[in-house]
């Protein structure tokens, strides 16, 4: 088993012409995903990420720089992530496309590189 | 937070955006809409974007209240022109929090009712009357109100966004109006109630959850009028009796694979009978005056139903009275088709051909529907298989639902088979 990092992307501009009931049933339909995967034991960890406040960091010759960003109003902002344990690629696509955060937004997956003894 | 919670009640979200909405309005005047509806949305999104890592709150309804509020203000704050009052205003109000969720409690029934009266204003157009109530006080969606009235998603988001602009504009007060005013805004309610209850019930198009909810809608709206005491008019009372006692067959009126059945088909003992002692005791209260509106006549044909044993065993003759005495309070082609089934009931098939046959047919009725389903019905009895299918094919050749077609198109092929073959063209 390994474990895989969801990345969730959205567009803000998205939500604009979602109505309240659309909302509420992606909320459900997030609940029922979630709680499968709380129920097989395959969620490590669910963050949202603070939409303000966010920096971006560098080091240019001796010179720190701090940026603010991204902020809220970007097209594409990093809404949180979800770590979840699944057996290969393929498994993790698939619990992914479950994901109810598809109908507004991307997902980025990637797989943890956990730490092995180089082969010999 | 915890994930343990039930699952977001009911409409939650829709029933909180139209309260939410009301409070801030409310709050902040009627010029500030826009800005109230921003807060209330955003309120929404943020619960979309949270809850889904964090888990739904244990009491989501004073989340979105507390969300709502705060950006209300901080909307306020960064407005151009930063105006003091409307944020003395809005930081005086505490969050605004619905003990029981679902309940109707003194300040929330107030504010959803002054907002009712604001949709349903004399400077709206009546045409947007219902687009305007079911998004602002409902918090249905533009692309769900265009799917529930047949239009298109752009024009009914136009028709919303003009509506709204005329509210804001002549800064429409949201409040319940009083004195002579009260009599006229109150029926122009009453009948936005009504339109809204007829989308649902009537079943001839739209998604079924989208129905289910219009008939929801309009008997939370008629509560919320009978429930104040300046409100709960005879008219008022009539108008929920009719609700509820049609409502009451709704259970029954669909059979298996969503096919829809007669009145003389249903199983009575499927509707409810919780909604038709409510309409009956509305009724009651109905009757405490001397005004006969068209609700008072449309219940009372209701009630008789309700209260029949079965289709044979209904009063038909008294039917028929009331619908003549509906057709001089309320006159409609609509009205006359339903009188002539219930002549058809009294009287027998032919009596009610010949009552259709005198509706006359211009061109409107010629290509209705229900008109051409009971000519195909009373000729179907008459034994007149032939011209019986045939109307049965035209009706099912016109716009209309799923299950009505389904409904014509099966009894076009029983008439078809059981007419003689000399005539089967």
């Amino acid at each position: 088993m390994s474990k895989f990092i969801l990345l969730l992307h959205e567009d803000p501009a998205t939500f604009a012409g979602m109505s309240p009931e659309e909302m509420q049933r992606i909320v459900g339909v997030y609940r029922a995903w979630k709680e499968s995967l709380i129920a097989k034991g395959k969620l490590h960890g669910a963050h949202k990420l603070k939409d303000e406040g966010g920096k971006r960091l560098s080091r240019q010759s001796d010179r720190l720089s701090v940026a603010d960003g991204p902020y809220a109003e970007a097209k594409d902002v990093l809404g949180g992530l979800f770590v979840i344990e699944a057996a290969t690629y393929d498994d993790a696509v698939g619990i992914a496309s479950e994901c109810p955060h598809l109908r507004y937004g991307e997902i980025e997956l990637r797989e943890v590189d956990e730490y092995q003894p180089p082969a010999r | 937070m915890t994930d343990d919670v039930p699952a977001l009640i009911g409409h939650l979200f829709r029933h909180q955006a139209g309260r939410l909405t009301s409070w801030l309005v409310r709050v902040l005047g009627p010029a500030r809409f826009d800005l109230a509806e921003d807060a209330v949305q955003f309120a929404m999104v943020q619960a979309l974007r949270t809850w889904p890592f964090h888990g739904v709150p244990v009491r989501p309804d004073a989340w979105l209240a507390q969300v709502a509020r705060n950006r209300a203000l901080e909307l306020v704050r960064s407005a151009r022109s930063s105006d003091a009052r409307a944020m003395a205003a809005i930081e005086a109000q505490p969050p605004h929090v619905d003990p029981d969720a679902g309940a109707l409690h003194g300040e929330v029934r107030d504010e959803s009712l002054a907002l009712v009266f604001a949709c349903c204003h004399p400077i709206v157009p009546h045409a947007s009357r219902v687009a305007l109530t079911l998004n602002v006080v409902g918090g249905f969606g533009a692309a769900e109100i265009a799917r529930a009235l047949l239009a298109e998603p752009g024009a009914v988001a136009q028709r919303l966004v003009r509506a709204k602009r005329l509210l804001a504009e002549r800064e429409v007060c949201f409040e319940v109006p009083g004195g002579v005013e009260l009599r006229e805004r109150l029926d122009a309610v009453l009948e936005v109630v009504y339109l809204v209850f007829n989308e649902g019930y009537e079943a001839s198009r739209g998604d079924a959850w989208i129905r289910e909810d219009l008939v929801a809608e309009a008997l939370r709206l008629v509560e919320l009028v009978v429930a104040d005491e300046a409100l709960a008019t005879p008219k008022a009372h009539a108008l929920a009796a009719l609700l509820y006692l049609l409502a009451a067959r709704l259970p029954g009126r669909l059979g298996e694979e969503g096919t829809i059945l007669l009145l003389e088909e249903q199983d009575r003992a499927r509707w409810d009978r919780r909604a038709i002692a409510r309409g009956m005791r509305h009724l009651e209260r109905a009757a405490r005056g001397d005004e006969l509106s068209t609700y008072h006549v449309q219940a009372s044909i209701a009630a008789e139903h309700a209260a029949a044993p079965s289709f044979e065993d209904t009063d038909w003759p008294r039917i028929v009275g009331l619908y003549d005495e509906l057709a001089l309070v309320d006159p409609s082609p609509v009205v006359a088709l339903n009188r002539a089934v219930a002549i058809a009931m009294a009287d027998g098939a032919a009596a009610g051909l010949t009552a259709v046959e005198r509706i006359g047919a211009t061109g409107e009725l010629r290509a209705y529907v229900p008109r051409l389903a009971v000519e195909g019905e009373l000729l179907r009895r008459l034994g007149c298989y032939a011209e019986a299918a045939a109307r049965f094919a035209r009706a099912a050749s016109l716009p209309c639902s799923d299950p009505q077609r389904r409904f014509l198109e099966a009894r076009r092929d029983e008439c078809t088979a059981r007419a003689p073959d000399d005539r089967a063209d």
